[in-house]
């Protein structure tokens, strides 16, 4: 089990930049930081929300791609299944195969 | 004191004076010759015509580069003017082909947006609430 993904969703500010990357997809790092200091008076750094970013990454959450002189940054969260996976328990509303 | 002139680097000055004027609007004031190629180039809003200068100033010196690539790298707008309405704008520029770094974006007071001056900076939009 990945430790990085619990070690990233740890920090209640990395789990504010997924919240504001759930809402668009694809932010630059400066609206990531306007948002977060406009939307959620977090006055931290540039180079903070870059540190962040870099867990968040290294965790698979956010993935980076450039497109041409610019770097966006998508959420991917494929690596939360593997949360669902580990402690999944049937759903009891299920309705129960029994024999008549 | 006031502001009375602000300058944006680009890479092509002609290119500039096209984009700054036919595709945002603004009216030239100012082009006088200096030296070789370089040109004294300023724009002005057609709504404020004695109002601040913006010169499109000639990127050949060597820090520029690095100064606007680490800018557009973080995503950083080098430049910020005033719209009446920034998704009116959006949909506006965006239609001309203009290449938008962030779509409007409500953050607290303002709505902002911004976008590629295709001359080698990113220029933010925004509009006050009213």
């Amino acid at each position: 089990m990945a430790d990085d993904l619990f070690r990233a969703l740890a920090d209640p500010t990395r789990r504010t930049i997924l919240d504001e990357l759930t809402e668009k997809s694809g932010q630059t790092l400066f609206e990531i930081c306007a948002r977060l200091s406009m939307k959620h008076q977090l006055g931290i750094s540039r180079q903070a929300v870059s540190q962040h970013l870099a867990v968040l990454e290294a965790a698979g959450l956010v993935e980076t791609r450039r497109e041409g002189r610019y770097k966006f940054h998508d959420l991917n969260t494929a690596p939360l299944r593997q949360i669902t996976e580990r402690w999944l328990v049937p759903d009891a509303s299920e309705p129960e195969e029994s024999a008549p | 004191m006031k502001i009375h002139l602000t300058s944006v680097f680009v890479d092509d000055q002609a290119k500039a004076l096209r984009f700054y004027t036919e595709i945002l609007g603004f009216v030239k004031k100012h082009d006088v010759p200096v030296g070789e190629k370089d040109r004294w180039l300023t724009v002005v809003s057609p709504d404020e015509p004695g109002g601040t200068e913006l010169l499109l100033e000639p990127a050949g010196h060597p820090a520029v580069k690095t100064y606007r690539d680490t800018l557009v790298e973080d995503g950083i707008p080098l430049a910020q003017f005033a719209v009446e309405d920034v998704n009116a704008e959006y949909e506006r520029l965006r239609d001309l082909g203009v290449r938008f770094t962030q779509e409007p974006l409500e953050m607290g007071p303002v709505t902002t947006a911004v976008f590629d001056d295709t001359c080698g900076n990113l220029i933010q939009i925004a509009t006050k609430p009213q």
